[in-house]
C-alpha cells in the first residue's frame, strides 16, 4: 500500500533535467557562475583591479593580460570580474526593494479594491507616463550621483510594476472559493491576504523580478556610464565602457569586454525568468 | 428524531426576513426573498431546490460572504446575536469557531499552495489556545476522525494530491477543527460519486451525533434529504415555499412544487408508476413572475395565484406552506 502510493507520488517531485525548459537550464548555469565570481572575484582575477601599471598602458589582449589593459594600465579582465560584485549587487538591491514594497502594496490594494484600487491605478499611470530611465536620471540628478541614490530612485519608480501585477492577481484570487472559505473560517484579513492570497498570486511578480534584475543591470551600467551610478575608480561595467569610449578605435577591448559581460549576465537573468515562467505555466 | 428536538426550547439559528439582492447590468436580481427558518441544536435541516433557487446564496448570506454589489437584509440570529449586524471582530469568532461552512467543490475551496495539515492547524490557531504541538496532534486526530487513511503522512500532502472524496473529508476536517456548533454544508456531495457521497453524508451525521452540532444541508437531491435530514425547507425562485418535518413533507406535500419534485424521483417500495416532470423552467431571478412565482408551471394555479404571492403560513404544527390551494394539492397525492 505504502509502496504503491509512493510510486505515484514521487515522479512529480523528481524533475528530470532533460524535461526542464532549455532556457531555465542555461540561465541556471550562467547565474550561479556569475554569483560565484561576484562573491569571490579575488579567486579568479589575475591582478588587483585598481592598480596602475604604467609599463602596460592600453596594452592589447595578450597572455599576460587576456583582455588587455586600459589607459591607466589596469587589467581589463580583473576589472570585469570585480565588477560582477557591484553589478550583481545592483541587480539585487535595485529590484528587491521595489519587489517587496510593490508586492505588499499590490496585495493590500487588490484585496481592498474600490478607492484604493482606483488610486493605485492613477499613481501607476502617472509614473509610467515618464520613460523609466528619464525619471530615474531626474531623481538621481536631484539626490546626487552614487549607488545609494540610484537604489532610492529605482525604488521610487520600480514598485508600481510589481504592485500592478500582484493587485490584478489578488483581485482574481479573492473571488475564489478558498478565499471565501478562509473568511468563513473566521480568519483575519491580514491572514487571508498574506497567507492565502499572496502565495497564490506572487508567481507573475517573481517571473517579472528575474526580468527586472536584467533590466537593473542595464540600468546600473547606463547610470555608471553617465557618471550617475557607481563612481570611478570602482570597477563597474558601465564605468568601464565610459572609460574606453575615447579609445574605441585604438583600444576596443576596454569597452567591448565589459559590454559582453553585461549581455551575458543580462541574458542569464532573462533566460532564468523565461524558463521559470514556462515551468510554472506547465505545472499549472 | 434527535433528542434535542424534543427538549430544546430555543433554536440555535433563527433566520428572519433574509433578503439578498444584486444590482446587475441586466437589472435588479432578488436571489433570496424574505427567507426565514430555524435550526435547533443537533438538528439537520435540509434546504432543497433546483439550481438557481437561492439555496447557496442563502447560506452565503448567513455567513456574510456576499460580495458587492450584493446586498443582504433581514436578521440572522445565532444564539441571540444578529450575525448581519455584528462587528467584524465578533463575527470572526463566530465564523469557523461556532459556525463552520463546507463548500460544494472542495478543490477550489482549499488553498492549493498549502499542505492540508497546515490548513487544519490554521483554523486551530485562529480559534483555540492550543500550542504548536497540540495543534499538530489535534490535526492528526481530525484527519483520523474524518477517515483519511495514513493521516500522519497525508497531513503533508497538498490538495491536488487528494482524490475528490478525500478533499471533501479534508475540508470537513478543517471546518470541524474548532468544534463548531453549527455546520453549513453547501451541496457537500454534489461533486462526488454516489458511493463517496454516501460515506460523506454518513460522516456528517456521525459527527453531528458525536459533537451534537446543528447542520444546514443545502442540496438538490431529495434522496439525500430523505436519508439525512430531520426537517426540510423547499425553495423556489428565492422563496421558501414549504417547510416541515421530512417524513411529513414526503408523505403529503402541500405545495405543488414540492409535489412535483417528489413525483419526479422514483421511490423504493412504492408501486411503479410514471415519473412526473415539472413543465417549463424556473424563472430568471431578474424576471420573477407576478404573484406566485411557480404559478406559470402549476396545474393548480388560478387567477388569485397570478395576482398576489401567497404568504408562508402555518397549516399544521411545525409545517408552513405558501400556497392558496394547499388543501387541493395535499388531497391530490404525490403520483399523478
Amino acid at each position: 500500500m505504502t509502496i504503491a502510493l509512493e510510486t505515484t507520488a514521487t515522479p512529480k517531485r523528481r524533475w528530470r533535467i532533460a524535461k526542464l525548459p532549455g532556457t531555465l537550464v542555461l540561465g541556471g548555469v550562467i547565474l550561479p557562475a556569475s554569483l560565484v565570481i561576484a562573491f569571490f572575484p579575488n579567486l579568479f582575477a589575475p591582478y588587483d583591479p585598481t592598480v596602475f601599471d604604467y609599463n602596460a598602458l592600453l596594452a592589447p589582449p595578450s597572455a599576460a593580460h587576456l583582455m588587455g589593459t586600459d589607459s591607466f594600465g589596469r587589467d581589463v579582465l580583473s576589472r570585469v570580474l570585480y565588477a560582477y560584485t557591484i553589478d550583481l549587487q545592483i541587480a539585487v538591491f535595485a529590484t528587491l526593494g521595489p519587489f517587496i514594497l510593490g508586492t505588499i502594496l499590490g496585495a493590500l490594494v487588490g484585496y481592498a479594491g474600490g478607492f484604493a484600487e482606483a488610486l493605485l491605478g492613477r499613481v501607476v499611470d502617472a509614473i509610467i507616463t515618464f520613460p523609466f530611465l528619464v525619471l530615474v536620471i531626474a531623481i538621481v540628478a536631484v539626490l546626487g550621483p552614487g549607488l545609494m541614490n540610484m537604489y532610492i530612485a529605482v525604488g521610487v519608480v520600480g514598485w508600481v510594476f510589481y504592485a500592478r501585477l500582484v493587485a490584478a492577481e489578488v483581485k482574481v484570487q479573492k473571488r475564489l472559493d478558498y478565499a471565501d472559505a478562509g473568511r468563513a473560517m473566521g480568519y483575519t484579513h491580514f491572514r487571508i491576504i498574506f497567507r492565502h492570497l499572496l502565495p497564490n498570486s506572487i508567481t507573475p511578480a517573481i517571473v517579472y523580478l528575474m526580468t527586472d534584475m536584467a533590466l537593473a543591470i542595464l540600468l546600473g551600467s547606463s547610470l555608471g556610464y553617465l557618471g550617475l551610478g557607481a563612481q570611478p575608480p570602482a570597477a563597474e561595467w558601465g564605468v568601464q565602457i565610459a572609460d574606453g569610449k575615447n579609445y574605441m578605435t585604438t583600444a576596443w577591448w576596454i569597452s567591448v569586454f565589459p559590454g559582453i559581460a553585461i549581455v551575458v549576465t543580462g541574458l542569464g537573468f532573462s533566460l532564468l525568468g523565461d524558463g521559470l515562467a514556462e515551468l510554472l505555466r506547465t505545472k499549472k | 428524531m434527535s433528542v434535542a428536538m424534543q427538549t430544546a426550547t430555543a433554536p440555535a439559528l433563527e433566520v428572519r426576513n433574509l433578503t439578498t439582492t444584486f444590482e446587475t447590468s441586466s437589472g435588479h436580481v432578488i436571489a433570496v426573498n424574505n427567507v426565514g427558518f430555524n435550526v435547533m441544536p443537533g438538528e439537520v435541516m435540509g434546504l432543497v431546490g433546483e439550481s438557481g433557487s437561492g439555496k447557496s446564496v442563502t447560506l452565503r448570506s448567513i455567513m456574510r460572504l456576499i460580495h458587492a454589489p450584493g446586498k443582504v437584509s433581514g436578521s440572522v440570529r445565532w444564539q441571540g446575536d444578529d450575525l448581519l449586524a455584528m462587528p467584524e471582530r465578533q463575527l470572526r469568532k463566530v465564523r469557523g469557531g461556532e459556525i463552520a461552512m463546507i463548500f460544494q467543490e472542495p478543490m477550489t475551496a482549499l488553498n492549493p499552495v498549502l499542505p492540508i495539515g497546515i490548513q487544519i492547524e490554521e483554523n486551530l490557531a485562529a480559534h483555540t489556545a492550543l500550542d504548536r504541538r497540540q495543534r499538530a496532534a489535534r490535526a492528526l486526530e481530525l484527519m483520523d476522525m474524518v477517515g483519511i487513511p495514513e493521516a500522519a503522512r497525508r497531513l503533508k500532502s497538498y490538495p491536488h494530491q487528494f482524490s475528490g472524496g478525500m478533499r471533501q473529508r479534508a475540508m470537513i476536517a478543517i471546518a470541524l477543527a474548532s468544534n463548531p456548533k453549527l455546520l453549513l454544508a453547501d451541496e457537500p456531495t454534489t461533486a462526488l460519486d454516489v458511493t463517496i457521497q454516501d460515506q460523506i453524508l454518513k460522516l456528517i451525521l456521525d459527527l453531528r451525533d458525536r459533537l451534537s452540532m446543528g447542520v444546514v444541508l443545502v442540496t438538490h437531491d431529495l434522496g439525500v434529504v430523505a436519508a439525512t435530514c430531520d426537517r426540510m425547507a423547499v425553495m423556489y425562485a428565492g422563496r421558501i415555499v414549504e417547510t416541515g418535518r421530512v417524513a411529513d413533507v414526503f408523505a403529503q406535500p402541500h405545495h405543488a412544487y414540492t409535489r412535483g419534485l417528489l413525483g419526479s424521483v422514483p421511490r423504493s417500495g412504492a408501486q411503479r408508476t410514471m415519473l412526473l416532470s415539472i413543465e417549463g423552467t424556473p424563472p430568471s431571478l431578474s424576471a420573477i413572475p407576478k404573484g406566485c412565482a411557480f404559478s406559470p408551471r402549476c396545474s393548480f394555479a388560478t387567477d388569485a395565484c397570478r395576482e398576489a404571492a401567497p404568504a408562508l403560513e402555518p397549516i399544521a404544527p411545525d409545517r408552513l406552506v405558501a400556497c392558496f390551494h394547499h388543501q387541493q394539492v395535499a388531497a391530490s397525492g404525490v403520483s399523478a
